[in-house]
């Protein structure tokens, strides 16, 4: 146990220590600087521009920029629906896997181009490799650097002074491929490789023993890399993480749960920067890191304790349904935890499977809406909605003008900032019971009683909030579910990011006021208390009622053995 | 309807570097420096492929092997092509009664209580190659019986093959079932003699 605490404590540090140099990194990238590696992807770069017809000096005002986004999006979807229609009639289908049926090519489309990831259908008995390599994993580069551009937009938003323009949507997403997601994914995949990770082209191989087994193959290392880097999550195998191709040791285990947390944390300091005030950044950095270690100790407590009916039967060692032995307690606990506070949403361990308590601190890092670290650029992104509306109430509570970073906040913020915030909880409550109340909701829950109200409340929390990762008894492979949560992910990704464009482009219009007596300091202790109050009410006061009949319920019947 | 050109064009452009390039590059990396990695860790004996040293397999029917994890895989147990957990709840009474079916078997074969939990519960991806320490050795006894190995021989033979935590901190400490009845093996024929 101490050494399992010694790890967090490690992990944790190293952390810290990587986030001055790349978020000083990305800064450089977003704001058009040279960095080391401009020489090389430079000529790359402007050559991609010229191509297009991009006048990279061009600057976009809200509309446009949000349009851009869209329409980028809207192209992958289509690419992506057709590719998945029509993979038995393309090349590198050594399996010969027919083509996904509708529901779930829309459901599997949606879900890749929101940077969600929830995956109804199982890789590695249905996917091409040319579906994995390019459909999939190129999703994950794309919407990783769609969210990453949106929260750049709107961190200029804070930074210009009474202009209207917020950036140029084409060469964010650009900069973000090329600088940052590219050369990262190469370091981790080839790293990968070496520890046992897969990289061919490969027909299945059949190897033969006491009995045969047939082993599937594939370009596994390329798409593992990105979809930690990225926060996407969607393994190449159905069995995601846990999977021995897709992390074969204790090692890769650990590096996997730091590159999913790395540019998320990464970018508090790249606001800070971009703004000129790195105190902030660090503020907010740290807000993250305390929510996420301190609810990251509860599941850790929750995972080492027993389940008294299973001990009862004269089973020693600790309660490992669902684990794989070489990750260990602590290398399951922090990335089942990382993996829901960031919007990664990969699995090293069966949540469904983990203690009610376990489970449920997932599921509550998901409903935090994430904010706590949360997925590339969207999860900082909705911190600044929950640091918003702070400011607002906190201002009220005093009688000080609400003001943040020295930009007045006003109506329309906060009706962003309340989108930006609430738009995932409506849809999780509203899909919860709709699904509750009909025979194609419940006929796909796998465990009885509280559990399966859990499995439902956190299949939409996981796509509203394009986290991905499941409680995957659920059979969500069915028309009903295909449909419902392909749109809480379409939902729960572009409304909340238009509208922060939207305030993007009427921050970037305001007066910077600089700061004065009336004005509440938003890098000091107090405030980030109170942030993370209003993280934890907005989440609490949502969903109370439905983790106590769920998760908490099902604890007490397992503390009394039913 | 500039922008729309843009954006087909910037779509295609980084669809070509991200999903062909990219991934051929990292092919072309692995198979030239990890050859044997990057193509399943597989494990050769007279030039047969006998498994991978990642994945788990089942050897339940074999009474002069050590057995791995219990899986939950569709269709039958350590089923490479489908890989996945049990995802059975910690209350659902069907896990119950299924560990209680394998703590029976177990106890039927002459292992005692207290069992390991990882003998009696499946992994999350249905494939684990590993067992821990303690597993290995409570199932000596079994196969020293059927073998006529010396029990202290097959002690020795788990500690020889135990990997212990990756830099002395990560992870468990573990013994890979696959590569453990190789070895046992060899032993078998050395004492058959």
């Amino acid at each position: 146990m101490l050494l399992d605490i010694l790890q967090f404590l490690i992990f944790f540090a190293l952390l810290t220590l990587c986030v001055k140099p790349l978020g000083l990194y990305m800064t450089k990238v977003f704001q058009g600087e040279k960095t080391s590696i401009s020489k090389i992807i430079s000529p790359i770069e402007l050559l991609v521009y010229r191509l297009s017809f991009v006048d990279p000096d061009n600057q976009m005002e809200w509309k446009e920029y949000a349009i851009s986004m869209l329409l980028f999006n809207l192209m992958g979807f289509i690419f992506l629906f057709l590719l998945l229609l029509t993979q038995q009639l393309l090349p590198l289908n050594p399996e010969h896997f027919q083509g996904f049926s509708f529901d779930i090519a829309l459901n599997s489309a949606i879900s890749f181009i929101t940077n969600t990831n929830w995956q109804a259908y199982s890789g590695e008995s249905s996917a091409s490799y040319l579906t994995q390599m390019l459909g999939f994993a190129v999703q994950n580069f794309l919407s990783a650097a769609t969210g990453i551009a949106i929260l750049v937009a709107l961190i200029r938003g804070f930074a210009s002074r009474e202009s209207k323009v917020i950036g140029n949507f084409w060469v964010d997403i650009t900069r973000t491929t090329f600088y940052i997601l590219l050369p990262l994914s190469i370091i981790f995949a080839i790293f990968l490789i070496s520890q046992g990770v897969i990289q061919n082209f490969n027909n299945y191989q059949i190897v033969h023993f006491i009995s045969s087994q047939i082993i599937p193959m594939g370009p596994v290392a390329s798409q593992e890399a990105i979809k930690f880097i990225g926060t996407n999550g969607g393994g190449f195998f159905n069995a995601n993480s846990s999977h021995p191709y897709e992390n074969p040791t204790p090692l890769t285990n650990i590096l996997e749960t730091f590159m999913m947390i790395l540019i998320p944390a990464s970018l508090t300091y790249t606001f800070g920067r971009m703004q000129k005030n790195t105190k902030q950044g660090w503020a907010i950095y740290f807000t993250m890191l305390f929510l996420l270690i301190s609810f990251m100790g509860i599941q850790y407590w929750a995972n080492i304790s027993s389940n008294h009916i299973v001990s009862l039967l004269g089973i020693s060692g600790h309660y490992i349904e669902g684990q794989e032995i070489r990750f260990g307690v602590a290398g399951s606990t922090l990335f089942s935890s990382i993996t829901t506070a960031t919007g990664c949403g990969a699995v090293n361990a069966m949540l469904d499977s983990l203690l009610p308590i376990g489970s449920m601190i997932s599921m509550i890092f998901i409903l935090s809406g994430e904010a706590i670290f949360g997925g590339v650029g969207s999860g900082l992104y909705t911190m600044f909605a929950f640091i918003i509306i702070a400011v607002f109430v906190a201002g009220l509570m005093i009688g000080r003008t609400p003001e943040f970073l020295g930009k007045k906040i006003e109506v329309k913020e906060m009706w962003m900032s309340i989108i930006i915030v609430l738009t995932s909880g409506i849809l999780i409550l509203i899909f919860t019971s709709i699904a509750l109340t009909t025979k194609e909701g419940l006929s796909s829950i796998l465990n009885p009683g509280p559990h399966g109200l859990s499995e439902i409340l956190y299949a939409y929390a996981s796509t509203a909030n394009n986290n991905g990762s499941a409680l995957a008894g659920l059979n969500a492979n069915t028309l009903f579910y295909n449909i419902t949560t392909s749109i809480t992910m379409l939902v729960g990704r572009y409304v909340p990011a238009v509208a922060v464009i939207y305030m993007a482009g009427s921050l970037a219009g305001k007066k910077y006021i600089p700061p004065s007596v009336g004005t509440l300091p938003t890098n000091r202790v107090p405030f980030i208390i109170w942030l993370m109050l209003i993280i934890i009410i907005v989440g609490a006061l949502t969903f109370f009622s439905a983790l106590a009949l769920g998760p908490f319920l099902e604890n007490i019947l397992m503390q009394r053995g039913f | 309807m500039k922008n729309l050109k843009s954006c087909i064009i910037i779509f295609i452009i980084l669809t070509f570097t991200t999903g062909i390039v990219y991934p051929l590059l990292i092919t072309a990396v692995g198979q030239i420096f990890f050859p044997w990695q990057a193509n399943g860790s597989l494990i050769y004996q007279n030039k047969v492929a006998v498994g991978s040293a990642l994945i788990g397999q089942s050897f339940n029917t074999r009474s002069d092997l050590f057995w791995s994890r219990p899986s939950g895989t569709p269709d039958h147990p350590y089923n490479a092509t489908s890989s996945g957990g049990s995802n059975l709840g910690p209350t659902n009474p069907k896990l119950i009664s299924e560990i209680e079916n394998r703590i029976a078997f177990l106890n039927k074969n002459g292992i005692k209580l207290p069992i390991p939990s990882d003998l009696v519960m499946g992994s999350g991806s249905g494939l684990d190659p590993d067992i821990t320490p303690e597993s290995a050795m409570i199932q000596i006894p079994r196969i020293s019986k059927v073998t006529n190995i010396p029990e202290d021989t097959l002690k020795e033979l788990v500690i020889k093959n135990t990997e212990t935590k990756d830099l002395g901190l990560l992870g468990a400490n573990r013994v890979n079932v696959l590569k453990l009845n190789l070895k046992l093996l060899e032993l078998e024929r050395k004492y058959a003699r």
